[in-house]
């Protein structure tokens, strides 16, 4: 089989609440697919789900051909999850903590203790090897959670937020890593708040909103749901009078203003591109219930689309 | 680039075996203890100090023939055990509100072996501070008249409770909240000895708390302690003996089954 990961009707309920309501998905062996979504969306649900975690409430959720709540041994032995919160022990240092990971992977004392050092090598970490983790800063217990979850190699990795918290410098040393995960093949699905990081990174892209996929494909497409250009109206105070979005040209352009009416004829114009604001707003707004002014803006944004 | 992230990695994960899983746990919690020495510190000091409070504070007024040394020991080994093992209940509650139990329970492995880890170095810690204890208890005068068979029985008796009193605390802390609430927990738990005979005779006691105190699981194995430690000629009543078996055993399954049901149900609810 050619898609590594496969959900399909997946519906999971915390008491009454209902997180994911009939969500379908499949992951391409060897890709990497950044699932997108606004923060309740069920991101950390659905990996909990594939990871084994959390048992489905109905669908069917497959990952390396073996069913998560049937075998969900067969499906530990096949991936790797580093979640939001770092799964390390503040108490051993970063050495140690690699060593006994390793060991509860399976490696031997001499193997696990060789490919620690390795990895504390490939992470930046040589020089805080004998530092409890309790001293680490937040990059760095990152890098060392992730390092555990590729003790092995395992086809299919799952990374919650993984750079959420780092600075801009930790962001890109992360995101070579998670390059070069791809690179050997092994399937990558991450979830992430940012477009750009899954502009980056991700082969596709799949939009999760109130429990299901809204969207799926490259950010090229996603962003090409929006229109071109957004552009915006601003008073002499830089208050956000109003926006609309435009496909770039200058019909389009004269359209939009013209759409936007007299009464702002004094503010400034400016043009941007659109931002995964407007991506998501765009693809999460409801037809019903919108007197906010997120769903109105929203339905702008998609009343222009068709 | 690709070549640096796995040279020596396998190709998937091991499950490795019971054995190696236990031992791993084990020796990180040994390890928590030893770099955390805070409660090991708590778990000797604060028996050492209320059993110099009981001998030579509180003993004059409570047993004025200078004997209530030997009377109250025993109940202070078992206060120590019961400090030592709410410790257990704070160490689990904080491995499963961190992200590691999430870690532990993607990987093929039994993921409660993790604790059995804690419960074993607890049990370990408890043992070396009732070790600690019983030394002080010498120095104040404690003078058992066990024979070398009934120091075996007691202490016996005694690591019997501490795992069992271990492994409730184990269940506490997965039950609980968090590390605060296991705490809070923890403590109403230790108050169960002295509504015991371990500091005074239950006859001493108002007539509607004689009751409680002389049913609840403390007294029987309290008595029985004593009375292989400083009960001279007289046998052990076996009554009390049987009792205390009985208790331990019900303790130890309610537990462990409590330990199994409430890992199960927290697993996969953050």
């Amino acid at each position: 089989m050619t898609d590594i990961i496969a959900v399909s009707g997946l519906r999971k309920s915390f008491g009454t609440t209902e997180v994911l309501r009939g969500l379908d998905l499949t992951v391409a062996r060897g890709t990497v697919l950044a699932l997108l979504g606004p923060n309740g969306a069920g991101k950390t649900t659905l990996i909990s789900i594939l990871s084994t975690l959390v048992r489905p409430d109905a669908g069917t959720v497959t990952v390396a051909g073996h069913d998560v709540a049937r075998e969900p041994e067969a499906v530990k032995a096949a991936i790797s999850l580093t979640g939001q919160s770092a799964a390390v022990d503040d108490v051993l240092t970063g050495a140690e903590n690699l060593r006994m990971m390793g060991r509860l992977s399976g490696l031997t004392r001499s193997a696990a203790a060789r490919r620690a050092d390795e990895l504390l090598a490939r992470f930046d970490l040589v020089e805080a090897r004998g530092r409890r983790v309790k001293t680490y800063s937040g990059g760095m217990r990152r890098r060392l959670d992730l390092a555990i979850s590729l003790l092995s190699t395992p086809p299919v990795v799952f990374l919650d937020e993984p750079t959420t918290g780092l600075d801009t410098r930790a962001r890109a040393a992360l995101w070579d890593i998670i390059r070069d995960l791809a690179a050997t093949g092994t399937t990558v699905l991450l979830t992430t708040q940012y477009l750009e990081e899954a502009d980056q990174l991700a082969d596709r892209i799949a939009v999760l909103a109130q429990g299901r996929i809204v969207a799926q494909g490259t950010a090229a497409e996603l962003k090409a749901l929006v229109g071109g250009e957004v552009v915006s109206l601003v008073d002499a105070s830089g208050e956000l009078v109003r926006e609309l979005p435009t496909d770039g040209t200058v019909e389009g352009l004269r359209a939009a203003l013209d759409a936007m009416g007299t009464d702002a004829a004094t503010a400034s114009v400016q043009l941007r591109r659109p931002s995964l604001d407007d991506v998501f707003l765009h693809l999460t707004s409801t037809p019903t219930g919108a007197d906010s002014d997120t769903d109105s803006r929203g339905r702008e944004l998609a009343a222009t689309k068709g | 680039m690709t070549t640096a992230l796995s040279p020596t990695a396998p190709a998937l994960l091991r499950r490795p075996s019971r054995l190696t899983t236990n031992l791993t746990f084990i020796s990180r919690s040994l390890t928590h203890t030893i770099r955390t020495p805070d409660a090991l510190v708590m778990a000797i000091m604060l028996p050492v100090i209320l059993m110099l409070l009981f001998t030579l504070v509180f003993g004059g007024a409570i047993q004025g023939d200078g004997h209530y040394v030997d009377y109250v020991v025993p109940g202070i080994i078992l206060l120590c055990a019961g400090y030592g093992a709410s410790s257990v209940a704070v160490d689990v509650a904080n491995d499963m509100t961190n992200g590691i139990i999430d870690r532990f329970r993607t990987m093929p492995l039994r993921a409660s072996s993790v604790i059995t880890g804690h419960v074993v170095a607890s049990l370990v810690r408890n043992l070396v501070a009732t070790g600690v204890v019983i030394g002080v208890a010498f120095a104040v005068g404690f003078r058992p008249d066990a024979s070398p068979l009934e120091w075996v029985a007691a202490l016996g008796l005694v690591a019997v409770y501490i795992l069992v009193i271990t492994y409730l605390f184990a269940a506490v802390g997965i039950a609980s909240g968090g590390p605060e609430a296991a705490q809070g927990y923890g403590f109403i738990l230790m108050f169960l000895p002295y509504v015991s005979s371990a500091f005074v005779g239950v006859d001493t006691m108002p007539a509607w708390l004689r009751p409680v105190a002389e049913h609840q699981p403390l007294t029987p194995i309290i008595e029985t302690i004593r009375g292989l430690l400083t009960g001279g000629d007289v046998a052990v009543d076996g009554g009390q003996a049987l009792l205390a078996l009985g208790w331990i055993a019900l303790i130890l399954a309610v537990a462990i089954v409590w330990t199994a049901l409430a890992f199960r149900a927290r697993a996969g609810r953050r």
